[in-house]
């Protein structure tokens, strides 16, 4: 299915891009991040981020459907 | 971006307004007011810093701003409260951040202002990369020295 994701910060650096949309296999943003890893290198383990879907914070294990927004958030640093 | 009084938290990509934003603050009601300013300073962990950029997500970053001052509401007896941060390039001695809280008394006025400010840092995604005066720049929290 196809799913939407827009980079930010370091993630956004490493991949180059701001968004893409990408035909994936992944179900869970867990799986996606996960195959984006292998894809593009990330260095930012799982366990440093938090997942947005559709602009809320999700759990890692929420079914992805069909043109959702993926949003990987690197560890914040406002103030 | 245009600011809007009705928001108690917004993403700014402009200069932050300090008397526009106290004057939502007013209420006759208030005997205090608590401001904290987050200003960019020119070191960070040893290394001299020449400028800061912020960026956020703001869709969910404008949410989760304002749920946090939401919850200032609910815990502490005070009357208005209002965020914001800015995104882009900041020289050093910018204001990256601003809150202020009006309250009867001055204890909920700085117990909310604390809140929010520590809130904002925690749970809102912005991210702040430091220009290093060697070149180098960071992104920070992201343990990783480009």
């Amino acid at each position: 299915m196809k799913l939407k994701i827009q980079y930010f910060a370091l993630l956004k650096d490493q991949r180059g891009l701001d968004k893409e949309t990408v035909d994936s296999e992944a179900n869970t943003p867990e799986s996606l991040y996960a195959e984006l890893v292998a894809m593009h290198g990330f260095t930012l383990p799982q366990s440093a981020l938090k997942v947005a879907v559709n602009d809320d914070f999700s759990s890692w294990g929420q079914a992805l459907k069909e043109g959702d927004n993926v949003v990987f958030i690197p560890p914040v640093a406002g103030g | 971006m245009s600011d809007n009084a009705t928001d108690s938290f917004l993403i700014s990509s402009e200069p932050l307004q300090l008397e526009a934003l106290k004057q939502h603050l007013l209420d006759a009601h208030a005997g205090a007011l608590a401001t904290f300013e987050g200003w960019v300073r020119n070191h960070n962990e040893g290394q001299a810093v020449e400028q800061l950029e912020y960026s956020s997500y703001p869709a969910l970053a404008n949410k989760e701003g304002q749920r946090i001052v939401e919850e200032a509401f609910q815990k502490f007896d005070i009357d208005a409260a209002i965020a914001r941060h800015r995104v882009g390039l900041l020289p050093i001695g910018g204001i990256a951040v601003w809150v202020g809280v009006s309250a009867a008394h001055r204890g909920a006025a700085f117990d909310a202002c604390r809140y929010i400010i520590e809130e904002i840092k925690g749970r809102v995604p912005i991210w702040k990369k430091e220009y290093y005066s060697s070149g180098a720049t960071d992104w920070i929290n992201c343990h990783q020295r480009a």
